[in-house]
């Protein structure tokens, strides 16, 4: 009974709870809520995805209403899959949450961040199971309203002016987002994605059609912050508290990335989006400029935050390179380092928030011999380091293959090359870390005891991320599996 | 199948060292070695390990008689170097070495070119840090000079195989041949580990920085790696040959004049390889254990040269030819070995180096390229010149330089007695080496010709050293720096930068430019485009991001009607 009201679980659970944890008010037993919740979650998620793999499509109309005039709530491969990286990684931090919480933010406002951190999700997941164009824009409102509060709580007074900048910036690119929405409406009538993508090819061409595409196109762009429209994301990541930066990097710029495939292929359609418009040769371009430009600018920064937040914006680019080669190698390249890179930024973030939560600032200064005093942190950091690279036995590698090989079908040998010099970038900042934690020695340190091990809480969830960056590099199949028949499903007409 | 794969003892042995301590950690350390060699002894041809990865099949341990003579031969060699270094009190030290020996284990033994470049990536990264262990200045931008080339090497590794994997859909490392651009690509990134000229200089440059027990493990493992990814993967492929030739005689001039003794042997080493990789350019059966087998003398006798200089660097302090002089009265013990492996690298009749490099020689002139036995031949003149009487010369003999010390701790003076040992022992019985090469020998060392043919040549190269130095034409030991192809990276490409950006900022800035060097030029330039406060890089004002937006879709607009 309960099987077949998954994929509304898969939202109201964590909607539902959120109000609950306002009302609960201290900080363990919010966290007690919040960590309930979201194994629920990822037990949901993972129940959807295994029905999917082996049943094929759901569709669950909500409240009964059938699908064109109701909301349809639509599982298929590409966005279970989506959903077991949002509900899995966010159940890993929420773990590591608990400690660094309780150390960056005043305990009065716990059970805010975790209310906020369940609504979150909830737009997350929202986003990625609904099959409604305009389902699909309020979710994003509320996963992002939620974001620029949890990063205005970060310990700096800077934060608030960083989420502000998110605030204004998300918000353009969400109404952009929904611009497009409401202009394809307006050409077909219709909200639902299906039968969006029946009715489109009927008013392609028109200009309406083309300017929604532009809509959206810049909007989407904006969210997952692809280059240049990477502004807001830097400083967001660096002064959010620690858990919501592992969180925000790890998920919501892969629902971003999601909705990017579901615009352009499903909607739209690979043929309109790729041929007509000639989309592909844009974006590559775009995905390009974005990883040397992240990786280059990474090398030059001193703060561990955004050096990684940088890193990011590159492998943004790695993303949308993939998806923009439109074979089935490049969007298996593409999907699957929505995995990897979900579990290598994800890693590297709580390794960062173990230094962070012993040290002043996570500079490259202030961690200088810090690997003689939390061996086990800066070992997590490291392995995470050598899969952000993308050194064989690690998930990163995996990604950077098929990314490798996707290029060179299409005989792009300038792109894979590109590729490798900005892997050949991501050594140079990564040394730049383990240098100064390993090499170079450690100022006065004051009072000893300050200089020792995170707490275990913290240790464990980083270093159970940290070992699928290995597990899975070295028995890819999962992810692999799942991305292929992801691409094929997406590069497939419809039925 | 019930032996471990070859690299795993050393690799474990490694996580497990930091954990011991004291005299204790001596026994494991001799321990793993001598383990790691009673497994791979155990080892039968033919037992192969396989395992599906994404849709290939990967051969991570390919047992056959090249491996198996690499595997045998880097034991040896490990098993030395671990007891040369057994004093050392340096936990990064044993580590790194154990770590490298194992990935060059790993490598040889390596089926396809995954495991082949994990293990190529490997030992560029643990090699490292026999450099920056050192731990002066010098030895750090050394070691990090060499770590770049090095991983470059392995990055066009790992572009040539996937662009074999288009071209052949496979990943297995067989015959390779520079016919594709794949492999051309592959041919490049072993001729950069194999120190071919012009991509030579890491060698040269980082060696002798090394700290005196870390080198004599490089001089084991990289660049032999190198020749065995040249013997399975370009047997008979011409371009070597001149490649071998040209290895051969280039370093003789810049060994001459060279006054750091260690960097004397980095370039003699150059020179060695040279000899390798032109009898795998003629491919022959002769040639290809030639080569093999020179690879196998080279580790031994380099080594002990190798070794003999860390001793007395050591134990002075000191490595230039100028400084040195009149040691072989206080470490007479270390001054007998040195000499030992110099007859070896000469390759005097008994000593190692004879019954291998003629095999080289005489399957050159038999394959009809007498030019390049010319330079082979002169080249081995030249090898005597450098390696066979300066190196003991200089650091023993010559004009007393005043230094008194003694002889080295005994565990470094074992190691070199057990290398001599073998290189006499070869010497004069090759045919135990002779059986482990991959094809069969029907060649004999000793016979009339090749003894008085190699005899002649010392003897009339000894003369001319004899005689340049009575009526001192031979250049002097001086403390000097010599230029090198490195120029090229250290100072050309530098200096352009700093002349493009003198010519693009006003005369003030240039002045004080020029004063902070050149690489920091560079540095800043990148620095003013892409550092904290360039302008993509400053936090932007809300008001310009969204321009930025604007403008986007206004671009995306134009270009989807046009």
């Amino acid at each position: 009974m309960i099987g077949a009201h998954l994929p509304a679980l898969q939202v109201v659970v964590p909607l539902i709870a959120a109000p609950v944890c306002v009302l609960l008010r201290r900080p363990r037993l919010a966290w007690g809520l919040a960590t309930l919740i979201n194994w629920i979650c990822f037990g949901v998620a993972t129940a959807l995805l295994a029905r999917v793999l082996t049943e094929g499509s759901i569709s669950y109309p909500l409240g009964g209403w059938a699908a064109p005039w109701g909301i349809e709530y639509r599982v298929d491969v590409v966005n279970a899959f989506v959903l077991v990286i949002v509900a899995g990684v966010s159940a890993l931090v929420v773990l590591f949450a608990r400690a660094s919480v309780e150390k960056e933010i005043p305990a009065e406002r716990i059970y805010l961040f975790y209310t906020l951190w369940l609504l979150c999700v909830t737009g997350l997941l929202g986003m990625a199971v609904t099959g409604d164009a305009f389902n699909l824009f309020v979710f994003l409102e509320i996963s992002s309203l939620s974001s620029y509060a949890l990063i205005s709580l970060g310990p700096e007074r800077r934060a608030l002016t960083a989420a502000y900048r998110y605030l204004v910036m998300g918000t353009i690119g969400a109404t952009f987002i929904l611009i497009g929405i409401g202009l394809l409406y307006m050409m077909t009538g219709t909200l639902n994605m299906m039968d969006l993508a029946r009715h489109l090819p009927a008013v392609a061409g028109t200009r309406t059609v083309i300017v929604a595409f532009g809509f959206l196109t810049v909007g989407i762009s904006l969210k997952i912050a692809l280059f240049p429209l990477h502004s807001w994301l830097p400083n967001a990541y660096t002064y959010a508290p620690s858990a919501v930066s592992a969180l925000l990097a790890a998920t919501a710029t892969k629902v971003g990335v999601y909705m990017l495939l579901r615009f352009f292929f499903t909607i739209v359609g690979p043929y309109f989006s790729f041929e007509v418009m000639a989309e592909g040769g844009l974006l590559i371009a775009i995905a390009l400029l974005a990883t040397v430009f992240g990786s280059v600018v990474a090398i030059f920064q001193d703060n561990i935050k955004s050096m990684l937040a940088y890193s990011s914006i590159a492998q943004i680019g790695y993303m949308v390179l993939g998806i923009s080669l439109v074979s089935v190698t490049g969007l298996t390249a593409g999907i699957v380092h929505l995995f990897n890179h979900a579990l290598i930024k994800a890693g590297l973030f709580m390794a960062v928030g173990c230094l962070a939560f012993r040290l002043r600032a996570v500079t490259l200064q202030e961690i200088a011999g810090i690997g003689r005093y939390m061996p086990w942190t800066m070992a997590a950091f490291v392995v995470g380091g050598l899969s952000l690279i993308g050194v064989p036995l690690t998930v990163g590698f995996i990604s950077k293959w098929y990314l490798v090989l996707g290029a060179l079908e299409r005989s792009w040998w300038p792109v894979a090359g590109i590729i490798l010099f900005t892997s050949l970038l991501a050594v140079v900042y990564i040394w730049r870390v383990v240098e100064a934690a390993y090499f170079r020695t450690a100022p006065n340190r004051g009072h000893p005891t300050r200089f020792q091990e995170a707490p275990w809480s913290m240790l464990v969830p980083t270093w159970v991320v940290i070992l699928a960056n290995v597990y899975f590099g070295i028995s890819p199949s999962f992810p692999i599996d799942i991305a292929q028949r992801a691409a094929q499903a997406l590069l497939s007409p419809l039925p | 199948m019930d032996s471990l794969p070859p690299y795993a003892i050393f690799l474990i042995g490694a996580l497990f060292i930091p954990a011991i301590g004291g005299r204790l950690r001596r026994v494991a350390l001799l321990l793993i070695p001598l383990l790691s060699g009673a497994n791979v002894i155990n080892l039968e041809q033919g037992d192969d390990w396989q395992l599906l990865f994404l849709d290939y099949e990967l051969i991570p341990v390919r047992v056959d008689e090249l491996s198996l003579l690499f595997g045998y031969l880097f034991h040896l060699a490990a098993l030395i170097a671990v007891i040369f270094s057994l004093h050392v009190r340096d936990t990064t030290q044993h580590v790194a070495g154990l770590v490298y020996a194992g990935s060059a284990l790993g490598a040889v033994f390596a089926g396809d070119f995954i495991t082949l470049f994990i293990f190529w990536e490997l030992m560029a990264v643990s090699s490292a840090f026999l450099i920056l262990s050192r731990r002066t200045d010098r030895a750090t931008a050394a070691g990090l000079r060499y770590l770049l080339i090095q991983v470059l090497s392995g990055v066009m590794l790992l572009a040539g195989a996937v662009m074999r994997v288009q071209e052949t859909g496979t990943l297995a490392f067989e015959f390779i041949g520079i016919g594709s651009s794949g492999g051309l690509l592959i041919f490049l990134a072993f001729g950069i580990k194999c120190a071919f000229p012009l991509a030579h200089n890491w060698l040269t440059d980082a060696y002798p920085e090394a700290t005196p027990t870390g080198a004599v493990f490089l001089s084991a493992f990289t660049t032999k790696v190198a020749v065995y990814a040249l013997a399975r993967g370009f047997p008979g492929t011409e371009a070597l040959i001149y490649i071998g030739a040209v290895m051969t005689c280039f370093p003789i001039f810049y060994a001459v004049i060279e006054n750091d003794l260690r960097r004397v042997l980095a370039y003699s080493m150059i020179n060695q390889i040279g000899f390798m990789v032109c009898g795998i350019g003629i491919g022959t059966a002769l040639a290809v254990n030639g080569a093999v087998a020179h690879a196998f003398n080279d580790v031994l006798f380099k080594g002990l040269l190798m070794m003999s200089m860390g001793a007395v660097l050591h134990m002075t302090g000191r490595i230039n030819g100028s400084e040195l002089g009149g040691l072989y009265k206080s470490m007479p013990m270390t001054a007998g070995l040195c000499i030992v492996g110099a007859a070896s690298i000469s390759a005097f009749p008994l000593f190692s180096g004879f019954v291998s490099k003629s095999m080289i020689m005489v399957a050159v002139l038999q394959e009809g390229h007498p030019g390049v036995w010319l330079a082979l031949l002169f080249a081995s003149a030249g090898v005597f010149h450098h390696a066979g009487i300066k190196i003991p010369f200089f650091a023993f003999f010559a004009h007393d330089a005043g230094l008194r010390t003694s002889e080295p701790p005994n565990n470094m003076l074992l190691a070199m007695w057990i290398a001599g040992a073998l290189c006499v022992f070869i010497g004069i019985y090759p045919w135990m080496l002779y059986e482990l090469l991959p094809f069969e020998v029907v060649y004999t060392p000793y016979d009339a010709t090749h003894v008085i043919a190699q005899l002649q040549l010392l003897f009339f190269s000894a003369l001319a050293f004899t005689w340049l130095k009575l009526t001192n034409l031979y250049p002097p030991e001086l403390r000097s720096v010599n230029l090198d192809a490195e120029w090229i990276y250290r100072k050309v490409l530098p200096d352009a930068v700093r002349g493009i950006s003198r010519a693009s900022v006003p005369l003030a800035s240039a002045l004080s430019d020029g004063v902070r060097g050149q690489m920091l030029v560079l540095g800043q330039t990148m620095y003013r485009h892409f550092g904290p406060q360039s302008t993509l890089v400053r936090t932007w004002l809300s008001a310009r991001m969204v321009l930025w937006v604007a403008g986007l879709l206004g671009f995306y607009l134009f270009f989807y009607y046009s």
